[in-house]
Parts: structure tokens; sequence; C-alpha cells
């Protein structure tokens, strides 16, 4: 068990390193897009056609004339403590943690993100949850019955799903059970806490687009795993204890066949919380993918920062989580 | 009380008889005939020796007889009787109840053929809880005890490593033990020491001798090694594209070899009593395909004394017959030829 220990601290450490990496590489997305615009962020936050003062007062409010590491330790410093920013006339606190304020309306990013995020997180829980289920039991299954009718229609119906975009399998959903047969009507987006079987209905059809990309993914993976396994000598060894196919299939196939699918999903969901863009903008969601399009549209530059930090971070803590539970599930990795 | 040397290698009353088997694998390629008319016998408390060159169909021929082949691509025929009962028609399930039971296997490669996500306590509890309705607790105290069985140190502590965690001896130390957590009658034992060093190899082969005495077990053994079959071996299959050449005791093997691929693959270990563990390369020339068995004797394209056959090797499939009691061979040449050609050409090069 120490073993365990000191490779999850191993393991946040690299962490931390990774963050902080990716908060001086979005950090500079701060001063590059502006260079490369020809506009200055004070300019960019001041609006539209500022007078000089306006810029300059904003200049010295948002510390902007400050050296570059100057201004990144105070924006790192805001994501721990907050942040007070003050030129005097217009103070204004951004607690933490502070991701600074939206050019375009003022509010802190972090606002800004956390609204958005239910519906990210809904649609991220939900699809994957029927993506991870229906993937690897077809997947299985196909493996199983190999060359069997339903392996062979299950692995086309699984090449259409990675091969159709997510626009195209989500409008097609949309325009024939939302609109023409009217089953789902108006899908809009339902708090889940307000009233949660409207929110599992409206999200319903954003779930099974999702679903049906990735699980056809999930089914490819888990069959191809799931026959590599199956003709592995370790099962061989199994059936040679005299135990029943279903013991071999459930205790010892499938246990060694699932385990990469561990890191793939982890990698998977970590990247979905940061943002479905695609699947946002078809079914009409607001959620962090739209937030981060909205940011980049009008050179919101903080929330712009803010958004890509925070995908980045799911990401890397996907990636913890992950390599966390592979320890758990494969031994040789704990003790190695 | 019958002595081996006496008694017909095809007993009817034998504990384990194989008879006419046949395996053939349906591939893309062609039919794969790895095991083509195989016949043999062991009885209790003796071991029986499987040798040829790789590809020979030995392992095929083992997980045959525990029924361990799939049964999408494989057509098996003839009858394997295992203490009465027959194996080939029987219904998968009653195959399944008896293996691991009444047979077991001791696979060629320890490492590939344990769990890696299991321990090994794990492994062979779940082995002997299967056919026996014991609790947990009773198959981990049987586990530790096979395990001391078998050698592994502080096998309380032990049995919770993980197979990595196990050094190549040590594993197929624990794959010894989970295969006789059953206690079974016949233990096949394909290659138990290939992958050790030599000393190991000693214990493994003594520690499986002194199971056999202790259980009075059939034993059949797979193995490349000459010496190892001179040592614990009753009798000994020198098989070849999927059939037998040769089949007698030991001494018939070894002191009146009378088929010229015995000979070659004797001609193979130089000083047989002294070097071990060495592959036998010293035919010259490859296997057939098993796909395209020449027709006649299968070893005529490789055969020194090929020529003294008339034509016959290419055309007529030479039947296993039986030349002194209880030795087989499978060759055209006539009994005296090739005691002559033994006597006179090979037995001073050995
Ligand atoms: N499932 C299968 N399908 C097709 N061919 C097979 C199958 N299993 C085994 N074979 C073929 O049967 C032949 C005999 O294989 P087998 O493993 O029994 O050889 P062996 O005598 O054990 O050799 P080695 O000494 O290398 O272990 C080989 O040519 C192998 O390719
Ligand atoms: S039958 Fe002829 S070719 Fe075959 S082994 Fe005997 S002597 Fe050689
Ligand atoms: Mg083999």
């Amino acid at each position: 068990m120490p073993n365990v220990i000191q490779y999850i601290i191993r393991r946040l450490i690299l962490v931390v390193v990774l963050m902080w990496i990716v908060s001086m590489v979005t950090f500079a997305i701060f001063f590059l897009i502006p260079s490369a615009t020809g506009t200055s962020p004070a300019v960019l936050f001041a609006g539209k056609a500022p007078t000089p003062d306006t810029v300059k007062s904003v200049e010295i409010k948002f510390g902007l004339k400050d050296s570059i590491p100057v201004q990144y330790a105070h924006f790192v410093e805001g994501i721990f403590v907050g942040r007070h920013f003050d030129n005097g006339a217009d103070k204004s606190y951004c607690p933490p943690p502070c991701l600074g304020f939206s050019f375009v309306n003022n509010q802190p990013v972090w606002n800004e993100i956390t609204s958005d995020l239910p519906v990210t997180l809904s649609l991220a829980a939900g699809a994957s949850i029927m993506w991870l289920v229906s993937g690897t039991a077809i997947g299985v299954l196909s493996a199983l019955k190999r060359r069997s009718f339903f392996d062979r229609a299950a692995m086309g119906l699984a090449l259409a799903g990675v091969s159709l975009p997510i626009y195209f399998t989500g409008l097609v959903l949309l325009d024939l059970i939302s609109y023409n047969w009217q089953i789902l009507p108006n899908v809009h987006y339902v708090g889940f806490t307000d009233n949660p079987l409207s929110w599992a209905r409206n999200m319903l059809l954003p779930w099974i687009s999702l679903t049906f990309l990735y699980a056809a993914l999930y089914a490819r993976l888990t069959r191809a795993g799931m026959l590599e396994t199956m003709s592995e000598d370790y099962i061989r060894t199994a059936r040679a204890k005299g135990l029943s196919e279903s013991r071999v299939i459930t205790r010892h196939a499938l246990r060694a066949a699932l385990t990469p699918i561990v890191t793939i999903f982890g990698l998977d969901l970590g990247q979905l919380l940061g943002g479905a863009i695609l699947t946002e903008y078809t079914f009409g969601l607001i959620g962090i993918g739209h937030l981060s399009i909205d940011a980049i549209s009008r050179q919101d530059l903080p929330v712009i920062m803010g958004v890509t930090l925070f995908a980045a971070f799911f990401i890397v803590f996907a990636n913890l989580v992950v390599d966390v539970l592979y320890a758990f599930v494969d031994p040789r990795v704990r003790y190695s | 009380m019958t002595d081996i040397h006496e008694r017909p290698a095809l007993s009817p009353t034998a504990f384990l008889d194989v008879r006419d088997l046949r395996i053939h694998f349906a591939t893309d390629d062609g039919l794969v005939r790895a095991v083509d008319g195989l016949s043999f016998s062991v009885e209790r408390g003796k071991s029986l020796a499987i040798v040829g060159e790789s590809g020979s169909g030995k392992s095929v021929t083992s997980l045959g007889i525990l029924g361990l082949y799939n049964k999408r691509n494989a057509r098996v025929s003839g009858q394997i009787f295992l203490d009465g009962q027959e194996l080939v028609d029987a219904s998968p399930d009653a195959v399944r109840a008896l293996r691991g039971q009444k047979m077991s296997m001791i696979f060629q490669d320890p490492l590939s053929s344990l769990h890696p996500y299991y321990t090994i306590g794990w492994q062979i509890e779940e082995a002997y809880r299967v056919h026996n309705n014991v609790s947990k607790a009773e198959a981990r105290t049987r586990a530790i005890e096979l395990l001391r069985r078998v050698g592994i140190p502080q096998p309380d502590k032990r049995v919770d490593d993980y197979p990595h965690q196990f050094s190549g001896g040590m594993r197929q130390r624990a794959m010894i033990a989970m295969s006789l957590s059953c206690n079974p009658e016949l233990l096949i034992a394909d290659e138990p020491t290939t992958a050790l060093d030599v000393t190991v190899q000693a214990q493994i082969l003594d520690l499986m001798q002194d199971l056999q005495q202790e259980y009075n077990s059939a034993i059949i053994l797979i193995t490349h090694d000459l010496g190892v079959v001179a040592e614990l071996a009753d009798d000994v299959v020198v098989m070849y594209a999927g059939r037998a050449m040769e089949y007698g005791t030991v001494s018939d093997i070894f002191y009146s070899p009378e088929h010229p691929y015995t000979w070659g693959l004797l001609a193979s270990v130089t000083r047989l009593d002294r070097e071990r563990s060495e592959r036998l390369q010293p035919i010259p020339g490859n296997p057939p395909s098993l796909i395209n068995v020449p027709p006649g004797c299968p070893f005529h394209r490789r055969c020194r004394y090929e020529a003294l056959n008339g034509g016959k090797q290419r055309v007529e499939r030479p039947a296993l017959e039986e030349s002194g009691p209880g030795h087989y061979v499978a060759c055209h040449l006539p009994v005296e030829e090739r005691r002559r050609i033994f006597r006179d050409e090979v037995a001073t090069l050995l």
C-alpha cells in the first residue's frame, strides 16, 4: 500500500507542474492575441471607440502596465486569494478563484463559467454513462459472437457512428424526433434541481447524439480488446481449471479487456467537461463550449483564458483520476 | 503386476487411452492436420514423454485431451478414454467437470498463463473451489499449503503476491501448485522447465516425481529435453507431423531406437547423459507444412534412408507396427534392416 500512496503523490506533483505550465501558456494568450490583432487588452476592455483617458484608467486598474512576470504573479495570486482592482476612482473586488473580469459584461469570469457549467456537466454525465454502458456491452457481445449477424450489424453501425459528425446525427435526431414527430419537442435546458424529469427529457437527444459518436468508438475498442484477451494464455488456464464459460468471460476476460477502457473513458470525459462545442451549438445549449466560442468571437480575453484554464484543469485532473484508478485495477502499475 | 516391457502399449484397460486421435483446424490457408492418427496410453503412476520437433503437434495433443480446443474451427475425431470414460464425444460440460480435477495441465509459459490482475493465491483458490465446495478461508489454507508443498518460501505471505512479483521458477511452481490443487489423476506438463535454469529445473522435476509417487498419478511430459526424458519417463512417443513415428519404453527409445527420425533426435544430443536443454535441430531440412503433409511417409523428404524403401515411402503411409513387445515403429524398412542400420551405422555415432 505505501506503494500506492507514493504513486499518487508522484502523480499529484505532476498535476501541479502541468497546471503551472498550462497557466503560463494560457497567460501568454493574453498578450499574444492582442499583439497579433494589434489591439491592446485595455482597448478591448474599454469598449467601442474608447477615449485615451478610459484606456488609461483601465490600464491602471488592471495593472496592464506592469511587467509580464508581475502581471502573471498577480493573476496566479488572484486564483488563490482573490484580487482587488483599484485605480483610485473605480474599485472592484474579484473573489477567489479570480480569473479576472469579462471585457464584455464586466462580470467575474468565474461566475460566467459556473453559470454555464451545469449544462456541460449534465451533457457529459448523462452521455458518458450511456456510451460507456452501451459501447462496452455491444463490444463484448460482438467479440463473443464474432462474425455473427449481430457483430456485423453492430460494427457497421459503429463505423457510421465514428464517421458521422455530431451536427449531422444531432440535426437528424432533432428534425425527426423533435420537429417531425414531436416526441421530444422544443429542446432546451432545464435545471436538474428544477425538474429532474424534464431535465432528462431535454438532455436525451444531445445524450443520444454523443452516445452514438462515442459508443461506436468504445464498441470497437472493447471488441478488439476482448478478442485479444480471449486468445491470451491465461484464458486457456482459466478454462483448464474447469471454470464455466460465463465465469471465464466475466472474471477473467472482461477484467482484462475493460481495463484499458478506463483510461480512454477518463480522458474523453475530461475533454467533454471542458465543453462540447458542436453538441452545444447543434442543440442550442449554453455550456462551457458555447462560452468559449462566444468569448473568442468577441475577443473577450479573460474569458478565453479562464475557459482554457478550466478545460485544461479537467483534462489534467481526469488524467490523474485515470492514473490512480489504473493503479487500483492493474497491480503491475501499482508495484512497479 | 505387469511390467511395462511386457504389457501391450495400446491397452484397453489403461488409465488414459488415446486411440487414433485426429485434431484438424480449418484455417484460411487450408486444413491444418496438427494431430493425425495418434495413439498411446498411460497407466496410473507412470510417466509418458512426448518428444518431437517444434510444431509436431505436442501441445495440440495435450490441449485436445483436456478438451481445450476451439470448437469453431477444430475438428476432432478418434477416442480418448480417461479411466474408462470417453472424452471426444462427451458433452463439453462433462469434460469441463473433469478438467482441473481429474486431469490438469501445467502450461508452457507460466507468466502468460497466469492472470496478471489476480494474486497467485486467488488463482489457486479459484482452481480449488470450482471442484470443491469449501469456504474462502478453507481454500486459502489449501492454497498456502500447496505453495509450501511446491517450495515457495513464506507461502502465507507470498500467497497475496501477483504473478509479476514472482520469479520465473516461482511462477512455474505456482502453476504446478494450481494444477495440483485438486489432486489430479492425470497431470500433463507441457515443457514445464524450458524457461528455467538448470538447478530450478531439477527441483521442479523432483517435485513432480514426488507428487506422482504420493498420488500415484499418470503424467504426460512434453519436452525438448531428452535428458529429462531419460530421467523421468517410463514410455516415450516420438511425434512427427502430428503422428507417432516411434513409441516404446525409455530403454527402447534410447538403446534400441528403430526409426530414422528418432535417430536424428538422439544424434542432436551429443553426450546424452551430460548435456541437457538443447533444442533439437539436428535433422536437415524442416518439418513439412501440416496443411500439405506429403503422402506416404511424412519424414521421407528428410530421411537418409529414403532410397531403401523402393518408392513406397512416397505413396504409402507406414503404419505404426509392433516390432517388439510394447515397441512400435512407423517405417517401411524391414525390422532386421532397421536394427542392422542402427547397430552398424547409428549407435556408434551416439
Ligand atoms: N488453433 C489452431 N489453428 C490452426 N493451427 C494450429 C492451431 N493450434 C495449433 N496449430 C498448428 O498446429 C501445429 C502443431 O502445434 P503445436 O503447438 O502442437 O506444436 P508443438 O509440438 O507443441 O511445438 P512446440 O515444441 O514449439 O511447442 C503448429 O503448426 C501450429 O501452427
Ligand atoms: S519409411 Fe522410409 S522414408 Fe520413412 S522413415 Fe522409414 S526409411 Fe525413412
Ligand atoms: Mg508446444
